[in-house]
């Protein structure tokens, strides 16, 4: 069976004038995981989307570790793994040969796989399905921000509804409307970029195929010669196919059913049928806005950034701004300093910085500029297929990993010495741990709040939390009511020894670090975690 | 660091045998060859540093706007 898209009910206004302290702008996937966010913390809001379904079409598919991790802990993470088409392995071709294969996670002992493969809708339905279940998310479906006035104690919208419109005074505006974000324009942000002077079909169809869940990527094959393909699958047995067309196609004609057929059936040979589910023709853009918090206007989300599909890193990395910005907001919301949400920006921006980066440079892999470009490509692609030496050279997507905060205002830079391990900044690696006898993982017990790991061996004790903290004890030998490490991959992962502690965020990064300890010093981390310092 | 002291053992046979490598390849393929060549001898060499000063010394050279070189020789 394949997917129904909703249609949720809207309602009219129900005021000619309406304040709420928490509004997001935009009910897309990262407008719905932000709301959820608030949600799971206690914060209500309003979020007004100016349509009454979820995003329809191609769009994301691939969903990172990271990301499954983030639902894992607002609790969909059971629902990608079942539905999802769990994927670890990529294959390259060139011309008519396979080039190479390679594994994204060689390592066991997580509890998410390195990708799931999911469409976008799903996603977005099942978050506004919890939104709705958690009575804190008051979901205004075709309610349209039609104007923005910005003001330092908030902002004051014009909402547009089928059924009249209305005033909305916003404590805290969250832009998440999107890459053709009408508040960015209004103020008149500039998105500053590349735009890629090239075109893509992008092809979901519905097929019974024996190819395996992997990605394989071509380029110059001889069913497409010149430019590159992607497939992927996806459940219900739709693929995603990608066509590179070049800057010189004309969209309208490539949209054509019958044309697309041709391509796909030149692809696939005679003996597969298929049918097309949707098609759509791309051009893809890597930019952003300079800063992203404009005082109590912040953006999030393609709103704020908008990479080409290479590395599955926009939507992945539009997760992270609200798994970033979730918990600051709340914080602040119950007293804790403003300058907190400064961070985000200090946060996010490099990290958009870095999608940014390394999706321009698969684009560039993808659809070289000159001859000579394309001559040093093919020379690498030649060189992979016989020299393991070349493969890293080859670049058909750098793949979403999560931003390690390296810069971050809130971190407390390590006093002592560490022999690798997880730095302040980087975000908690899972690990398998036995619990009362029963498999259980690690990240599962960090939970949403300031949390502190200590670790703790035979005859050396988990270091203890100053007061307000809660604490989790991993130890190296069977405790009752601790986690035990029975593998030791926690104690090699996070580099580690008994007596160790690690003060973690509740975006479970990494704040700090400590040898043995003392409550106090562990206080002073946390009230900067916290933006205090 | 760079080194940009003549070091090619018997550069006439090692320019030669470039050139007869050339031959008979058209433009497109002899662009190949050279990136190829160039590829080869950069994993040879694999640090970043001098592998930057190369590229930066060879964009230096050409007809290509021309760079300031921080290392350049005399
Ligand atoms: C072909 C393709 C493949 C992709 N593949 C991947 C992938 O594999 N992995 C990945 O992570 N990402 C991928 N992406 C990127 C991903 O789809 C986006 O990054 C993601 O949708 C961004 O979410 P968002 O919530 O910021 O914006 P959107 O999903 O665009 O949501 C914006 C929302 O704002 C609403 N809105 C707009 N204006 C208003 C207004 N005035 N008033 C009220 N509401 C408004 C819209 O109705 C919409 O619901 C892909 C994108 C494309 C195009």
């Amino acid at each position: 069976m394949g997917f129904q898209p909703p249609r949720y009910p809207w309602h009219p206004p129900v005021a000619a004038r309406e304040a709420a302290q928490v509004v997001i702008a935009g009910g897309g996937l990262v407008g719905l995981t932000l709301a959820l966010d608030l949600a799971r913390q206690g914060i209500a809001s309003v979020l007004l989307d100016e349509d009454d379904t979820v995003s329809t079409g191609s769009r994301a598919i691939c969903w990172a570790k990271r990301t499954l991790e983030i639902y894992g802990r607002l609790g969909l993470g059971a629902r990608f793994l079942e539905k999802g088409v769990t994927w670890n392995r990529g294959r390259v071709f060139h011309g008519e040969r396979e080039a190479y294969a390679f594994d994204l996670l060689p390592e066991q002992g997580h509890e998410y796989p390195a990708f799931v493969n999911l469409q976008q809708y799903y996603a977005e339905a099942w978050l506004a399905e919890e939104c709705a279940a958690s009575g804190l998310v008051d979901l205004r479906w075709r309610h349209r921000v039609a104007a923005v006035e910005h003001r330092p104690d908030g902002a004051l919208l014009r909402v547009e509804t089928p059924g009249g419109e209305y005033q909305l005074e916003a404590e805290w505006l969250l832009a998440c409307d999107g890459a053709r974000s009408p508040i960015r324009e209004g103020m008149g942000l500039p998105f500053l970029g590349q735009v890629f002077r090239d075109r893509f079909l992008i092809a979901d169809v519905r097929m019974h195929a024996p190819f395996p869940a992997e990605r394989w990527f071509w380029f110059d094959p001889p069913f497409h010669p010149g430019q590159s393909v992607l497939l992927h699958k996806q459940p219900d047995d739709i693929w995603r196919i990608d066509f590179q067309l070049g800057w010189e196609a004309d969209p309208e004609a490539e949209r054509d059913p019958a044309r697309v057929r041709a391509r796909v059936a030149a692809m696939l040979g005679p003996k597969v049928s298929f049918e097309l589910e949707w098609v759509s023709v791309y051009s893809f853009r890597c930019r952003r806005i300079e800063r992203f918090r404009h005082g109590r206007t912040i953006f999030l989300g393609d709103a704020a950034h908008q990479v080409s599909p290479f590395g599955a890193r926009g939507g992945n990395g539009g997760v992270q701004d609200a798994d970033n910005l979730a918990w600051k907001l709340a914080a602040v919301l119950r007293g804790a300093t403003p300058a907190l949400l400064d961070s985000y920006d200090r946060e996010r921006v490099p990290a958009a910085e870095e999608n940014i980066l390394n999706s321009t440079r698969s684009t560039d892999f993808i659809t070289p500029k000159t001859a000579a470009c394309h001559a040093w490509r093919d020379a690498v692609l030649e060189l992979s297929a016989a020299h393991g030496f070349a493969r890293p050279l080859v670049n058909s997507g750098r793949l979403s990993r999560p931003a390690v905060l390296a810069d971050s205002p809130l971190s407390t830079p390590d006093a002592e010495a560490w022999g690798g391990g997880l730095p302040p900044g980087a975000p908690a690696v899972d690990a398998p741990m036995l619990r009362a006898g029963q498999p259980d993982w690690l990240l599962r017990h960090l939970g949403r709040e300031p949390v502190l790991l200590a670790f703790a061996g035979p005859g050396v004790p988990a270091a203890e939390a100053p007061a307000g903290l809660r604490r989790v004890v991993v130890a190296a030998d069977e405790r009752v009511g601790t986690l035990w490490d029975h593998s030791g991959l926690a104690a090699a992962r996070w580099g580690a020894r008994p007596g160790d502690a690690v003060l973690l965020r509740p975006d479970q990064h990494v704040a700090a670090r400590f040898h043995a300890p003392s409550p106090a010093a562990i206080a002073a981390a946390r009230a900067r975690m916290m933006g205090e310092a | 660091m760079l080194r940009t002291e003549p070091r090619i053992e018997d550069p006439d046979g090692f320019y030669q045998a470039v050139m007869d490598a050339h031959r008979g390849l058209d433009e497109a393929a002899a662009r190949r060859f050279d990136a190829r060549l160039a590829l080869i001898l950069a994993n040879h060499i694999g640090d970043a540093a001098v592998l930057r000063q190369a590229v930066a010394l060879a964009a230096a050279t050409g007809e290509a706007p021309a760079a300031p070189l921080p290392s350049a020789p005399a």
